[in-house]
């Protein structure tokens, strides 16, 4: 069905997006619950700087990322020699570059959740002898949870069709960075390429719609558990 | 088993509390808004009091000049809230599991079964949270409360929030605890029968942040300015009976100072103790013995006190046997009896007036 051309960019496609989505789920559920549950000073700066990726144009987010992270760039270059962790124009800069744009579609629904939280729960929790990190295991977490997936799907489709920052950030090379959406777009620059970005159009559709489907899958299990109905 | 002395702001509220009770079962009582439940949130450790010390059961539990103090999920306090605020995640055999995975010495399955046979929640254990009902969502906080194994029990208004019928369903098993284990309990309410029936021993009175009465039930309920506009009609004595037996019409017969005593009938056998709560006011005083009324109770006694309480009434304390009962009357009517201490009268108290009253089933005052 696909040929191994498409397999490769599906793969790479599936490779970011998951890659994405996973090394900004930590930093997602800190910041949603700094800005659901602190006090502090930091909160509109924080909130801010979670939103901007939503309001830049993601060229312009696609060219910070590239003056920070470039290889000339000090950070870029300190990076690359403590970690061997190279951005620009790999596989890892598509990955990074989906991450930031999905990042504040990741945190509003996990803050929202956290926000909807009873603390007083929280508190119950904590007379039975749970420790604050227990308490955030064994109730806020799994009370979260159906937030965490929302996030999660949301900042995995928008890293899989993720354009203007990557091919600013990461440029489109075959194999490298050419993702889904570049690999649909170079088809349709040259003459005769329709019928090839047709398919991967197809395929594109197929994959957003199983990440659907999944998660309305796993919200309804986490609802049926939870009997709420 | 309850000592503290602490001071804590709330907003522009200041709040001071000192009290120390050595009863197993201390009621706390008091207005909404009196600070009830900011109390019970400083002994469990959900919040921290500016300064002060807090000891529980013997253990001390905060002390701001020795630098004591235990967080909450050390604290071993069993709390059991207005509402329930069971996990909505787990079902009720784990909400009711949940205390015990972080108690250090679980509990076993025996007791488990003992306290799911005693609040009758047996056939729930399965069930989802959201789909229980009011009343049984509070047995199941209560039996999370015991099941991980607290040093002492707080249960806040835990009837609050339930309606009658739901209040009827969870109150004996409250009054079972309270009554039969040998935990340390301190029941809030704003509700004087509910408070005589349980915590009938050990009495905290709350007022605008402040402990206004801390001492014996019987003491309290002396202090119509204590009970507040609401209750100060309840203002009595509690009378000390035993159950003779049961009498014909639906009623219970009773010995006071070896004096017989019927009311509407008492659930308890014969041999069984109980507090009678009298309303002051609920009293009538005669200087003979009244023959041909409808009252069934006529009590022998002696006037040991007399007292002016405001312009018309007159408080007349008796001394019936070993024990006190107030009465209150017209300053008219007490002189037109010319009562003087020591001298003997009759007090008589209809039988459906203690009907009302909150039955205090808990031995010896």
């Amino acid at each position: 069905m696909l040929d191994a051309a498409q397999a490769e960019i599906l793969w790479l496609s599936l490779q970011v997006a998951l890659t994405a989505v996973a090394c900004s789920l930590p930093l997602a559920l800190a910041a949603a619950w700094f800005l659901a549950r602190s006090r502090r000073r930091g909160r509109m700066v924080l909130d801010a700087l979670v939103h901007l990726p939503l309001v830049l144009p993601p060229v312009v987010t696609g060219y910070l990322l590239l003056v920070a992270l470039g290889r000339n760039s000090p950070l870029g270059a300190w990076l690359d020699a403590t970690f061997g962790l190279t951005f620009a124009f790999h596989w890892t800069g598509a990955a990074l570059a989906g991450a930031v744009m999905g990042f504040p579609l990741m945190v509003r629904p996990i803050r929202l959740s956290l926000e909807a939280i009873d603390t007083r729960v929280e508190d119950a929790a904590a007379t039975l002898g749970a420790s604050p990190i227990w308490v955030r295991v064994t109730v806020t977490l799994p009370l979260a949870l159906p937030g965490i997936i929302a996030g999660m799907v949301l900042a995995f489709a928008r890293a899989l069709g993720e354009f203007g920052a990557t091919i600013t950030f990461a440029a489109n090379i075959p194999g490298e960075t050419r993702t889904l959406p570049l690999a649909i777009y170079s088809f349709i620059q040259v003459p005769g390429g329709e019928a090839q970005a047709a398919q991967l159009i197809a395929i594109s559709v197929a994959v957003s719609l199983a990440a659907l489907v999944a998660s309305e899958l796993i919200a309804r299990r986490v609802k049926r558990l939870r009997g709420a109905g | 088993m309850l000592s503290l002395d602490v001071e804590h702001r709330l907003g522009d509220f200041d709040l001071a509390y000192a009290l120390d009770s050595r009863e197993r079962v201390t009621g706390l009582f008091g207005p909404s808004g009196a600070g009830k439940s900011t109390l019970l949130r400083l002994v469990a450790g959900l919040i921290t009091p500016r300064r002060g010390r807090i000891e529980i059961a013997g253990r001390c539990v905060f002390d701001s000049d020795r630098g004591i103090r235990v967080p909450a999920h050390r604290r071993r306090i069993g709390y059991v809230f207005q509402q329930a605020r069971l996990f909505p995640h787990l079902n009720v055999a784990r909400n009711l599991r949940y205390g015990a995975w972080f108690a250090r010495a679980r509990p076993a399955a025996a007791r488990f079964d003992r306290v799911v046979d005693m609040l009758d929640i047996g056939a729930l254990l399965d069930r989802r949270v959201a789909g229980l009902s009011g009343g049984e969502a509070q047995r199941v906080a209560i039996g999370r409360a015991l099941l991980a194994n607290p040093a002492m029990l707080l249960l806040d208004e835990p009837l609050a929030s339930l309606d009658a019928a739901r209040k009827a369903e969870v109150l004996p098993y409250i009054e079972r605890l309270s009554r039969e284990s040998e935990l340390p309990i301190v029941f809030v309410s704003h509700q004087l029968d509910e408070m005589l029936r349980l915590a009938n021993r050990h009495v905290v009175a709350l007022r605008d942040g402040r402990v206004v009465f801390s001492g014996k039930s019987a003491a309290f309920l002396a202090r119509p300015d204590l009970l507040g506009p609401e209750h100060a009609r309840d203002a009595g004595t509690l009378l000390r009976a035993e159950i003779r037996g049961t009498a014909a019409h639906g009623l219970s017969a009773l010995d006071c100072e070896g004096q017989p005593l019927f009311v509407p009938r008492l659930d308890q056998a014969p041999g069984g103790r109980v507090h009678l709560h009298v309303r002051a006011r609920d009293v009538m005083l005669a200087r003979s013995r009244p023959e041909d009324i409808s009252a069934l109770n006529v009590l022998a006694g002696r006037v040991a006190a007399i007292a002016q309480d405001g312009d018309q009434a007159v408080e007349v304390t008796l001394a019936i046997g070993n024990q006190r009962l107030a009465a209150r009357i017209t300053r008219y009517s007490a002189e037109r009896l010319a009562l003087a201490e020591g001298e003997p009268l009759y007090a008589v108290i209809k039988s459906l007036a203690l009907a009302e009253q909150a039955w205090a089933r808990l031995g010896g005052l």
